[in-house]
This record gives C-alpha cells, sequence and structure tokens, in this order.
C-alpha cells in the first residue's frame, strides 16, 4: 500500500546571528548551513495497519509525512502509495487520504462546524448520498451531536479534535495520517480519540500513521513503531520487540521486617534503601527477576513485593540516548 | 466556480458574526479614500488644473482605479493577505486537498469591509459622469465596464505577483505595496501627468496606463481616431494576469522542493 | 530610562535583523515620494496665481515626510498594548513597580524612534544626491537646522501624547478599530499628510492650527525649509511645548481614572 525508497531530503537554511554587530554584517551576507533531514529512509506499510512513527524534535517525522501526503517532493528515492506518487498526481492522490494537523485547524473558526462540513463535500466533490451517510455516522461515533451546530471558536480543544478528525473523514479516505492528534488534549479526551481510531481502522480498514510524542498513545494504537532520529530510521518493527529488547530492566519495590544491612544481591541496582524498604532495579540480562526475589526472601523476612516493567517512555529516552539523538 | 461560491458564503457569514466591527470596518473604508479624495479637491481648488485635465476628469478617473482596487481587494484578498498563510504552516493544508491552489488560496479570505470603498469610489464616479459633458454610447459604456474590469485584474495580478514572492521570502514583502497601494495612488491621475519613465513603467511592464489613460482619452474625446483601439486597449492590458497565474504555479512548484 | 534604552536596544536590533523589510520600506517610500513630488510638480507648472509655498519647498517637505514617516502616521501602533487593554490582562501590567503612563510613553517612543533612525538617514542621504528637480535642499541656516531638530523632537513627544489617547480610548470602547480610524483619518489630514497644510484652504488651515496634529510634523518640516521664519519658530516650540504638558497632563489623568474603576471592577 505504501512504499518508500531510499528517501533522501535536505534543506538550507540560514544562519542568524545575534548581536547588533553580526546582525549589521548580516545585511550583507548571509551564511547558509545545509541540513540533511531525511537520509536513505525506506520501509513499507500493509493495508490497514497502524504504524506509530516517532522520534524527537526535528528528526524529520513531519518531513516523511509531507513527503508521503504529496506537499513536499524530496530530493531522490521512490515513494508510492496506492499506485500513485504522492507529489506527482496530488489532486488525484490527495483524495484518497485525511489528514490531521494536531496544531492546525482545517475548520472555519467563526462558522458552525456542520458548515466546514458542507464545505468539504464540495472541495472533496463528495456524492451527495455517501455525504449523508459517512456524516451521520462520524456524528455517531465521535457524539458531535451537540457540538456540530456551534462555531468552532466556542469548543473546547477535545471537542475541536473530535471535528477536526472527522472532517479528515468525511471524503472515506483509505489512508489516515494523524500529525500529534492527542496534543494538548485532557486525559478523557485523549481515550476518546484513541478509541475512535482503532475503530475506523478495525471496521473501515484506514491504514493509519501517527506521529506523537505521547507514548500512551502508541501504546494504545500502535502494532508496529518506526523510530527516526537525525533523519534516518533507527528502528522499525513490532512494539512488542521493542520492549523486549530494550526493556531489560525491572524494578522490585520491598517491603520486610526490620533489617538493619544494605542488600547486596548480583545483577541489581539498590535504588533507596530504608530498613524496612528497599527499591532495586534488576538487569534481566544478567538475572532474573524471581532469582532476585528468591535471594531477597534469604536475606529478609519480606512482607509485600511489587514489580514494575519499564514503562515505554523510559525505553524511548533510552533508545535517543543511545542513538545520541 | 461553484465552489468559489461557496467559500464566499462561508466567509461572509464568518464576518457577519462581528457585525459591529464590519461595520465600524466598512465605515473606515469609506472615509480613508474620502480624505484622499478631499485633498484631491482642495487641490484642484486651489490650482484649477493638472496639465490640462480638470477636476470632473480626474475625479473620473479616480473612481475607476479605487473601484478596480476595491473589488480586487475584496476577493482577491487571499492572495494579499497569503504571507501569514504561509507563516501558520496553513498553505500544507491547501496542498493536501483535491483542488487548485489557486482557487483554495483565492477562496481562503475575502474583505467584504472593502464595501466601503467601493461606495466612495461610486459616489465618486456617479458625480464625475454627472458632471462632465459625456455623450453617451454603448461603446463607452462597454469602455467604462473594460476600464473598471481590467482594473480588478491588474491588480490582482500584482496580489499574485506578491503572494507568490512568499514562497521565496515573507520578509520584505512591502515593496509590494509600491505596485498596489502606490499603483492605486499614482493611478488616480491620468498617466501623463508623470515624468516619461513612470508613464513607460506603467504602461508597459504594470499596464495601468490601459486602464486610466488610453481609454479615459476615448471616454472624454480626446483621442485622435482609432476609436476601437483606446477602446479595447483595457483588455490588453487585463492579459497582465496571465503570466501572474504562471509565476504563481512556479511559486508552488518551488515550495514544494523546499518546504520552508 | 532603563527601560526605555532596553526596548531601543531590542527594536534597532529586531529592525536590522529584517534587512530585507528595511530595504523594502525604503523604496516604497522613495516611490511614495516620486509619486507625490510629480503630482505637485504637474499641479505647479500652470498655476495660475503663485501658491503660498513653492515647490523646492514641497519636495523638501515630502522628502522630510518620508524619512519621518513613523512622526506622522498615527496608526503606526502597538497590538500588543491593544490586545493587553482587551483580553484584560491588563492587571499584570499594573502589578509592575512603576507608573503605567510613563512606562506606555517610554515603550512607544522607543517604538517610533528606533523605528524612524533606521529609515531616515537612507532616504535623507540618497534624497540629498538626488538630480534636479527631486533633490532636497539644506536648510537655509544653521540656527533653521538647530530649531527644525528641536521641533522634530518636540513633535514626536508630543505624537506620543497624542497616541496615548487612543489607547486611553479602547478603555472604553474594547475594540481598538473605531479609534484608530477615527485618530487616523483626522489625525493624518490635519498633520498635512494628504495635502500640506499651507496648500489648504483658508477655512481648513485654521481648523488644523488649532489642532495639535500639525505641530507633529508639518510644523518641523516648514522649519527646516525656512518657510515659517525663526521668530515664529520659536513662538511655535513654545505653542509645542505648552501642548505637550497638557496632553501628557490630561493623558494621565484619563488613564489613571480609568485603571481605578479598572481596579474596582475588578478587570
Amino acid at each position: 500500500m505504501i512504499q518508500l525508497q531510499g528517501i533522501n531530503k535536505s534543506y538550507k537554511v540560514a544562519k542568524r546571528q545575534t548581536g547588533l554587530k553580526q546582525a549589521a554584517k548580516a545585511l550583507f551576507y548571509r551564511e547558509h548551513t545545509t541540513i540533511e533531514a531525511l537520509k536513505d529512509v525506506t520501509f513499507e506499510i500493509t493495508q490497514g495497519e497502524i504504524v506509530g512513527y516517532i522520534g524527537p524534535n526535528g528528526a524529520g517525522k513531519s518531513t516523511t509525512i509531507k513527503i508521503m501526503s504529496g506537499i513536499l517532493v524530496p530530493d531522490t528515492g521512490t515513494c508510492t502509495i496506492m499506485g500513485y506518487t504522492p507529489w506527482k498526481d496530488r489532486a488525484a492522490y490527495v483524495k484518497n487520504i485525511g489528514v490531521v494537523f494536531g496544531h492546525r485547524s482545517q475548520l472555519w473558526w467563526d462558522v458552525p462546524v456542520i458548515d466546514s462540513f458542507e464545505l468539504l463535500k464540495d472541495i472533496y466533490k463528495i456524492p451527495q448520498q455517501d455525504y449523508q451517510t459517512t456524516k451521520n455516522l462520524l456524528i455517531e461515533t465521535l457524539e458531535l451531536q451537540e457540538i456540530i451546530n456551534s462555531p468552532v471558536r466556542q469548543l473546547s480543544l477535545g471537542q475541536r479534535m473530535r471535528c477536526e478528525i472527522a472532517a479528515s473523514l468525511l471524503h472515506s479516505p483509505k489512508i489516515l495520517f494523524l500529525d500529534e492528534p492527542t496534543i494538548g488534549l485532557d486525559a478523557v479526551s485523549k481515550i476518546a480519540v484513541r478509541q475512535f481510531i482503532k475503530t475506523i481502522n478495525k471496521e473501515k480498514g484506514v491504514t493509519i500513521i501517527l506521529t506523537t510524542h505521547d507514548m500512551n498513545d502508541i501504546e494504545a494504537l500502535a502494532d508496529r513503531v518506526i523510530l527516526i532520529g537525525k533523519g534516518s530510521l533507527l528502528y522499525d518493527g513490532q512494539l512488542g520487540e521493542l520492549k523486549k529488547q530494550y526493556a531489560t530492566q525491572k524494578t522490585i519495590t520491598a517491603d520486610y521486617q526490620k533489617n538493619s544491612t544494605p542488600l547486596q544481591i548480583p545483577g541489581t541496582q539498590t535504588l533507596s534503601w530504608t530498613p524496612e524498604r528497599a527499591i532495586i532495579t534488576v538487569d534481566t540480562d544478567v538475572t532474573s527477576t524471581s532469582e532476585v526475589i528468591t535471594q531477597l526472601s534469604n536475606i529478609v523476612e519480606l512482607k509485600d513485593v511489587a514489580i514494575e516493567a519499564q514503562p515505554i517512555e523510559d525505553i524511548i529516552i533510552q533508545l535517543y540516548k543511545e542513538y545520541q539523538i | 466556480m461553484s465552489l468559489y461560491f461557496k467559500y464566499l458564503k462561508i466567509l461572509f457569514k464568518s464576518q457577519m458574526q462581528y457585525r459591529a466591527s464590519f461595520l465600524l470596518l466598512m465605515t473606515g473604508q469609506f472615509f480613508i479614500p474620502f480624505s484622499v479624495f478631499a485633498g484631491l479637491y482642495f487641490l484642484f481648488e486651489r490650482f484649477g488644473q493638472i496639465r490640462g485635465w480638470d477636476f470632473f476628469e480626474v475625479a473620473l478617473c479616480f473612481a475607476v482605479i479605487h473601484m478596480a482596487f476595491a473589488i480586487s481587494e475584496c476577493f482577491a484578498r487571499g492572495f494579499d493577505m497569503f504571507s501569514g498563510m504561509v507563516v501558520r504552516g496553513e498553505f500544507d493544508r491547501v496542498l493536501v486537498r483535491p483542488r487548485s491552489t489557486f482557487i483554495q488560496v483565492l477562496g481562503s479570505k475575502f474583505e467584504f469591509t472593502r464595501f466601503g470603498r467601493l461606495l466612495q469610489s461610486a459616489v465618486v464616479l456617479a458625480w464625475a459622469l454627472g458632471s462632465l459633458p459625456l455623450q453617451w454610447s454603448p461603446a463607452k459604456i462597454l469602455t467604462l465596464i473594460l476600464m473598471i474590469t481590467s482594473g480588478v485584474l491588474i491588480f490582482t495580478g500584482i496580489f499574485i505577483l506578491q503572494a507568490t514572492m512568499c514562497f521565496w521570502t515573507v520578509q520584505g514583502l512591502e515593496v509590494a505595496n509600491i505596485f498596489t497601494d502606490g499603483g492605486r495612488e499614482m493611478a488616480q491621475y491620468p498617466l501623463n501627468i508623470y515624468q516619461k519613465w513612470v508613464a513607460r513603467f506603467f504602461t508597459y511592464v504594470i499596464p495601468f496606463g490601459t486602464v486610466n489613460y488610453l481609454p479615459l482619452m476615448y471616454l472624454l474625446g480626446k483621442n485622435n481616431g482609432n476609436d476601437l483601439l483606446y477602446m479595447l486597449i483595457p483588455a490588453l492590458g487585463s492579459l497582465f494576469i496571465l503570466p501572474c497565474v504562471l509565476f504563481w504555479q512556479l511559486g508552488v512548484r518551488h515550495y514544494r522542493s523546499t518546504g520552508s | 530610562m532603563r527601560v526605555y534604552h532596553s526596548v531601543l536596544k531590542l527594536r534597532l536590533l529586531m529592525g536590522m535583523q529584517y534587512r530585507a523589510a528595511a530595504i523594502a520600506g525604503v523604496a516604497t517610500q522613495f516611490f511614495w515620494g516620486f509619486i507625490i513630488i510629480m503630482v505637485f510638480q504637474a499641479f505647479y507648472e500652470n498655476a495660475v496665481t503663485t501658491p503660498p509655498i513653492s515647490l523646492k519647498e514641497i519636495i523638501t517637505y515630502i522628502w522630510l515626510q518620508q524619512a519621518f514617516l513613523v512622526f506622522v502616521t498615527i496608526w503606526f501602533r502597538d497590538n500588543e498594548l491593544f490586545d493587553l487593554i482587551t483580553s484584560g490582562n491588563i492587571a499584570y501590567e499594573l502589578c509592575r513597580p512603576c507608573e503605567l503612563y510613563g512606562f506606555w510613553y517610554a515603550k512607544l517612543l522607543a517604538q517610533r524612534l528606533s523605528s524612524a533612525l533606521l529609515r531616515c538617514f537612507p532616504i535623507l542621504i540618497v534624497a540629498f544626491f538626488l538630480p534636479k528637480p527631486y533633490d532636497m535642499t539644506l536648510p537655509p541656516s544653521f540656527t533653521a537646522f538647530i530649531l527644525f531638530i528641536s521641533s522634530l523632537i518636540l513633535g514626536l513627544f508630543l505624537l506620543v501624547a497624542v497616541s496615548m489617547f487612543m489607547y486611553i480610548s479602547v478603555f472604553l470602547t474594547m475594540s481598538p478599530t473605531g479609534s484608530l480610524l477615527i485618530f487616523s483619518v483626522l489625525g493624518e489630514f490635519f498633520a498635512g499628510l494628504i495635502i500640506p497644510v499651507p496648500l489648504m484652504p483658508e477655512w481648513l488651515q485654521k481648523i488644523a492650527y488649532v489642532l495639535p496634529f500639525r505641530w507633529t510634523a508639518d510644523f518641523p518640516f516648514r522649519v527646516y525649509s525656512g518657510h515659517i521664519p525663526q521668530n515664529d519658530a520659536i513662538i511655535g516650540i513654545v505653542i509645542q511645548l505648552a501642548y505637550i504638558l497638557c496632553l501628557v497632563w490630561l493623558g494621565r489623568l484619563a488613564l489613571n481614572n480609568i485603571l481605578k474603576k479598572v481596579v474596582v471592577q475588578g478587570g
């Protein structure tokens, strides 16, 4: 469905100096630097997948999204989506995709949401009948009945995002690009948005590419993650694999009867220690959690033990560190 | 085209949400060129004429140009305000929709408050026409309409050029004011009052002369023969918009390769 | 004073960063200048009676106007202040340990001054070296020049004092549109931006002389060219001073009164 092969993209950026003297100099001469935004990016996405596309700011996420949505032309490389080259057959191609930019609105600010929908119907030339069915379905599943007649400026961020998503789906696209769809939303709205994304993926088979900084989004939605840093692909695979590979740390919190000697167990690190409680991390490459607990019970009289896996957030931070991005 | 009217409708609805401010701005648009016109009136009161043109002849010229300017500022405002669209990244949205960028940008904004200016120039036009000893003929009415239409197209062309510049830089766009605001202020007098180089530039490069000078001679009966040529010259001037649209396409292509 | 200094420096720095904007601005003003001068040239060519101001003086007047445009145009505004007032965030501003009128006055003054500093020199320098008859001339005497500089600076102070009323009025109307409209249409007309004051009909000149606007620009520009004789110039400077004192006093009174009400209403 989506194929990217050896995509490269670089930008020229003017250097900006500080200070009055430099500024005066820049009046006449300005230095340029070339930034390689994407280096040999290659991947393939099949229909019906939800792919989480992650990476720190400036890694090249939005450049990739822009190339895939036909906004930007890459320097080299090929990209085929549903048989189209996005930047060549722009008008024909974009009928098949929906794009949500999390921090920009596509709705007309001062008019009721429904008016925006009507206009989008004309822009996408959606047949009246299809429009009616899709609109009703979207209103129902996204619970828009109450807000559809209010001007956008009066909606809360969560309500607006729900309308944004509906607006990008009116023309029943096969692919949906979501650029930080949960940015700035409260917990309840985030869950509602995630739920909906899952539903349309399951029921309509819409392929979804999602960029986000919220790893909970990824965990809730994506089976597959693509990690990008400094323009290069660093990881592409199942989320579970990523966890298995990198989540080599578990945290154990143990409460026990008073004991005055600090714990010394091989393959672990003590994060905090009191005579009644210790928090230790276990490196599962060296030893196993059960082994550590056995050893613990030999040293102290255990009252309670809690084991926690490393949150995905930490794994990503660890990855960023590892790749120095 | 039907899409254009849909845009028109939704944006009119938007603007009507702020009725008080809309009315105030419209009043402003009435009075700002009014003070310019008052200045013109007072100058004629003191000097009587300018290179052989009298007050009502210049007023006619003034009205035509201001009318054309008001109309294009109202309907091509999307191009005039395009820098904001680029800066806010909204042009990306235009590119992911299956319609031409041209119509989408054109439909992105309308400035209905310019009706104030339109009304002001209509009043001036009526006054000038009523006071000039003109012999009306269908050909002359047609010429007048052509003059205004062509003026609209020329101003729109300049707005498009200005917008296209945004693909390279959003700085220094002020220079386009020379041709929009400056063009308007300049073209409110018949072109032959200026130095040759100004008159030439604004006839052959940016063809205001085909709107405010040559056909005006015909309307006032000041031309020597060649009626048809003088009459149709505004149509020639309106061709100006074609290279502007081509340049726009080029700009869009540039944007898509740099994504700035 | 320190606030004033840092605002000025920041503005200059920002102005420098936008080199293209600066160049474009200067180019635009040159074009305007040329167009206006040519119109006057054409009017003067066949003038029946001798106009009350010579073409040479008009040309100098117009170049000065272009160079010091921000000293004339009231619409050169600070939208930040408007937002502050209309959004009700003014409360934060009240927490500052300095008097609001003085602080705003300094800020607005710095904005206009920095903008003028960036633009006036290139325009003035080029205007001096333009071919005749478009060139700008030197003032007739050194005294005239000194009088011009003093009246120009006082004119700036006066303009800022006038523009303060525009910001104050927004407290009452809560929308800057109307005030901006009235101040810019009337203010600019009576400051001689559309046609120089001496070319207005007698009755209009009388109105212009009573209003404060012409003292900001028209007066210093004519002092420069010597169209206003030195004795009258000195009297004029006294009038400028009187206007400044009076308007600052009134503006301060009005602002403090309004602020008191704002505090009572709780924003």
